[in-house]
């Protein structure tokens, strides 16, 4: 690696200041993938700023009433091992502890995850699901932008330069909700998704009031597809609304043809795990166990 | 710019450490080339094969993917650590005797990840075995013998702690 230099602010206005000083400034958190960048010279830096030691970045906090507020550094494995996560929000535990093995799991976090903007990121769909909002903050104080909103293209976020993700925000699970993120991938563990869908739905009375549903690895972004989950609005929870649901996601998807798979499989994918995750997240939903 | 190592103080197997370091250096760097502590191996350098794993605060970590000046503060345990009055851990004896090695490279990072295994889950089923070690690669021998040594030592560990 290049020479740079190091610091590791222990409070948010340090840490503003430390990456609003250069424009190559860059944060740390986990370095699962900044510092796998910087040694193959994708990313260059003179100022590797470590924000793990900040305690915004790090809260693990739930409320009933404003949800569960999410250090954009916290490291997956607390996540996962977090008993307000795992009562609240199961699916993102599971997507937790479905990033990398145990070692990547004890650094990498989500908003590391997000602030890659891989197409393929597996906790983004799932953020996207759950209605999660990301807290900004910059020179001219702290903003607020949808998950859905943050990536612009691979690699590409919306940050300005000196602009940090210091939190997520995730709205309570309303009653009778459930969640559930799927992926494929062609071994059992540890590799990038072919393609992915996170979803989250909200069931009253046999019937769905809201549904969220976002595909991973087939667009330049992680893709929220807000149509497939209004078709569901009102619709009974049976096979027929969750299939045509399904549909309007392998519609949406605008895969490419890579290593991984061809533009028609990742296609297929989408309507497969998008109708097994609905079906999932309606059997949480109801009080069954998946 | 000036290039100014930078003095980290840190606990490593037990003993207070310090060490000289430049930014831009691994922890696993830093352990084997500045402190001397050569048992931690270095295989692909990217986070992929955990032949490099340490416990960092009780967790554990790719030391390819943390930098030396990280940790500051923290405590860290290495292969080296894991032996101790001279005597091999349950573990280390485990591997031995179920021959769950053949050129050792992997070993210590697989000995370190089935350390911290065992600490957290004393009777781990074969599926968990797995799913801990995912991170921890073999290339000359497979798995099977390295799943029999954890359940062995689990074995030996739990009839030791009675």
């Amino acid at each position: 690696m290049k020479w740079f230099d190091y610091t590791a602010p222990v409070t948010l206005a340090e840490a503003m200041n430390a990456v609003a000083s250069g424009p190559r400034a860059k944060a740390l958190a986990g370095g699962t993938d900044l510092l796998v960048q910087m040694r193959a010279g994708r990313v260059e830096t003179d100022l590797v700023v470590d924000i793990k030691r900040v305690p915004e970045l790090n809260e693990l906090s739930y409320d009933s009433a404003r949800g569960l507020t999410l250090g954009a550094a916290a490291p997956c494995c607390r996540i996962s091992e977090n008993a307000s996560v795992r009562r609240h929000y199961p699916a993102l535990a599971e997507v937790a502890a479905l990033i990398g093995g145990v070692q990547i799991q004890s650094r990498a976090s989500l908003g590391g995850n997000l602030c890659n903007a891989a197409p393929s990121a597996d906790a983004v769909p799932m953020l996207i699901a759950y209605g999660a909002i990301c807290c900004i903050a910059g020179a001219n104080g702290t903003r607020q932008v949808r998950v859905e909103d943050f990536c612009t293209g691979p690699g590409r976020t919306v940050l300005e330069p000196g602009e940090l993700l210091v939190s997520f925000q995730l709205p309570p699970p309303p009653a009778g909700s459930g969640a559930r993120y799927l992926r494929f991938i062609p071994r059992n563990e540890m590799d990038i998704a072919v393609a992915g869908a996170g979803v989250q739905v909200v069931l009253d009375d046999g019937h769905f009031r809201t549904a969220r549903i976002a595909l991973a690895a087939v667009a330049p972004t992680p893709l929220f597809v807000p149509e497939a989950g209004e078709s569901l609005a009102g619709k009974p929870a049976v096979p027929e609304s969750i299939h045509a649901a399904a549909e309007i996601a392998r519609a949406a998807a605008q895969p490419i043809t890579d290593m991984r798979g061809t533009e028609e499989y990742r296609r297929h994918l989408c309507a497969v795990l998008t109708r097994r995750a609905l079906e999932a997240a309606v059997q949480r939903a109801t009080g069954g166990r998946i | 710019m000036t290039h100014r190592k930078v003095h980290v103080r840190t606990t490593v197997n037990g003993e207070a450490v310090e060490f000289l370091c430049e930014p831009r250096q691994s922890l696993l760097e830093c352990l084997r080339d500045i402190v001397g502590l050569t048992g931690t191996k270095e295989g692909c350098n990217d986070g992929n094969c955990g032949a490099c794993t340490v416990i960092l605060d009780g967790d554990i970590v790719n030391s390819c993917l943390v930098l030396g000046v990280e940790v500051e503060g923290r405590n860290i345990t290495t292969i080296e650590g894991i032996a101790r009055s001279g005597e091999l851990h349950p573990v280390q004896k485990a591997f031995l005797e179920s021959a769950a090695l053949q050129c050792g490279f992997c070993t210590p990072g697989l000995i370190v990840a089935t350390k911290a295994l065992l600490d957290r889950n004393p009777e781990p089923d074969e599926e968990s075995i797995r799913q801990w070690l995912a991170n921890n690669l073999c290339r000359c021998t497979g798995y099977d013998k390295v799943v029999r040594a954890v359940e062995q030592a689990a074995a030996d560990l739990r009839e030791v702690k009675g």
